[in-house]
């Protein structure tokens, strides 16, 4: 264990040294850390918000991917609409080529009109610099069914775990290949059709 | 801390128990943990006790309407969730916010962020068995409510950061009070250090406990200071300036151990680095009008928007389609406690029942934003 700093612990060390005889000798001994100050990060000057970054990551996606849709290029959000087949080839080339590795949200609309589910990841870059401020917004399209499918993508980013479990109660959207796909955060009583679809209505409604 | 063991579906041996939802300090929020001896094998978090529907409840309300009930799923970060939101409206219709309050914003959320720390510190502190956190940061947290309340006039639900601005203004001569209590609120956060921090009873309990590594931190979709403690200094004030942040002089705390002092530490780095925002926004608030006339009701434009901001739990995103009409038509709230629940069960595997605490309560977790 650390030594106590002794000049401002001095009362302290008696009880330190008890508390260090009775680590108990079940569990590893913690290595050695060494504890810093905290570092302050000043990191580079934020970029301006203009779509040239933006517009070259969407030129990447499209032009390896032909069946990929940019749907909108802004200062710092770039949309792609992929096929629920491929969705899983673009991902991975999104979080190991492009670098975005940082998977913020996933949401669900249920665009009723149009008779169709929309899943969209959100992710964003934390380990490449340059690029901590862009978010891709990947989505898919599905037919709007009782219990549509779409490819999981947990292997992928493994933050997706709660997330889909979510949309999957929320929306009744089922994916493919989840771990573990149950409910989350409805009650285990709940008997009707998924709440967050535009045809259920909120009772008193 | 992942030991060596191994999962045995051994019947006998394997006792599954819950913590809460009737425990006293762990929230609306139920952990199931699969126990070997006194070993977790394996915990599976179970939310949901406090879910309210607030993205439906979105839906049928409109864009100002919206402001007071989506606070309440952390009301210790009112302003943090907000704040958020009323970016991505006001991103939606293009609005131009007037520059005092955009500073009046960041006051806002910065007091936010020292009161939902100091709660943070002090529910750790109690659960770990050092009391005086708790009565500590319960009385100097009310200082900063107190201030909130002079500005916003409510006590915690400020309900302050709407979209195209602020409430209201600031009363005059706030100043003073203002730099009172941060003036004696730095020399608190020295006391904090020595009697909590530098504590070799919490030393003992938190060093190398609960280790996280960057690459799970960031695989799992950790935010907040659980990222930052992990080794990444990952803030969206930086990573993305919004509002007047990028006028600041501060800086992104963060360590590079992943255990559970680390994460407690950065949590009071960053109230350091809030009172620096603070002190220069209160001295360099710029005057002018503190809010757009909106109209009761708003007509926000039809489109999408994706918005981000760092609240005092890590990174809070709203992703709101909006079709033309006075009503969001699908809100999708990103909170960042949720985020951070895909950690629990990472780092609960395998250690003891006694390091529970320091775990969980270090992970600055709140079942009720979880639940949104």
């Amino acid at each position: 264990m650390q030594p106590a700093d002794s000049e401002k612990n001095a009362g302290m060390n008696a009880g330190q040294k008890r508390a260090v005889a009775k680590t108990p000798p079940v569990t590893p001994a913690p290595s050695v850390i060494e504890v810093g100050p905290s570092v302050p990060t000043k990191g580079p000057a934020p970029a301006p918000p203009d779509t040239s970054r933006t517009f070259d990551l969407a030129d990447e996606i499209a032009g390896r991917f032909p069946s990929a849709k940019i749907d909108y290029v802004r200062p710092r959000r770039v949309k792609v609409t992929v096929p629920p087949d491929k969705i899983k080839v673009v991902a991975l080339y999104i979080r190991d080529v492009l670098g975005f590795d940082h998977l913020n949200v996933v949401g669900g609309t249920d665009y009723i009109q149009q008779k169709e589910f929309e899943v969209i990841y959100f992710v964003g870059s934390i380990s490449r610099p340059g690029q901590q401020d862009l978010v891709i917004q990947l989505a898919e399209r599905v037919e709007r069914e009782d219990s549509p499918k779409v490819p999981s993508l947990t292997d992928v980013w493994g933050a997706a775990e709660y997330h889909e479990r979510e949309t999957f109660e929320m929306l009744g959207i089922v994916f493919e290949g989840h771990p573990d796909l149950r409910r989350l955060l409805l009650p285990e009583d709940w008997n009707d059709i998924p709440p967050l679809r535009k045809d259920y209505v909120s009772p008193g409604r | 801390m992942s030991t060596a063991f191994e999962y045995s579906p051994d019947a006998d041996r394997i006792m599954s128990v819950s913590l809460g939802p009737q425990h006293p300090g762990a929230g609306h929020f139920r952990i199931r943990l699969w126990l070997d001896g006194d070993l977790v094998v394996k915990a599976d978090p179970d939310p949901g006790y406090v879910h309210r529907g607030e993205e439906k409840m979105s839906e049928y309300r409109n864009y100002i309407q919206n402001v007071p009930h989506l606070e309440r799923p952390v009301i210790l970060d009112s302003s943090g969730i907000l704040f958020a939101y009323s970016l991505a409206v006001d991103q939606l219709m293009g609005n131009k916010i007037p520059p005092r309050a955009e500073y009046l914003r960041v006051i806002m959320a910065e007091l936010n962020r020292i009161i939902s720390h100091e709660y943070y510190l002090g529910i750790l502190g109690l659960f770990v068995g050092q009391t005086t956190m708790i009565t500590w940061c319960m009385g100097d947290r009310d200082l900063f409510i107190d201030l909130g309340a002079r500005i916003a006039g409510a006590r915690v639900t400020f309900a302050y950061i709407i979209p195209g601005g602020v409430r209201n203004d600031m009363p005059e001569g706030l100043q003073v009070q203002a730099f009172e209590t941060l003036d004696w609120f730095d020399k608190r956060m020295d006391e904090y250090e020595k009697i909590f921090f530098k504590n070799p009873l919490w030393e003992e309990r938190s060093k190398g406990v609960g280790v996280l590594s960057r690459e799970d931190a960031i695989k799992l979709g950790a935010t907040g200071t659980v990222l930052r403690a992990s080794g990444v200094a990952h803030d969206i004030r930086k990573a993305e300036p919004y509002g007047a942040y990028p006028e600041f002089d501060f800086a992104v705390a963060s360590l590079k151990e992943g255990d559970c002092w680390a994460r407690g530490y950065v949590a009071l780095q960053e109230m350091r680095e809030s009172v620096k925002i603070l002190r220069q926004a209160f001295k360099n608030i710029p005057p002018g009008p503190v809010r757009l006339k909106l109209g009761p009701q708003p007509r926000v434009p039809a489109g999408e928007v994706y918005a981000r901001t760092e609240a005092a739990h890590g990174e809070m995103s709203y992703f709101i389609v909006s079709d033309g009409s006075p009503k969001p038509y699908r809100l999708k709230l990103g909170v960042p406690s949720f985020k951070n629940m895909r950690v629990i069960p990472h780092l609960l595997k395998g250690i003891h029942i006694a390091d529970i605490p320091p775990v969980y309560w270090g992970l600055n977790y709140w079942p009720v934003e979880a639940d949104h």
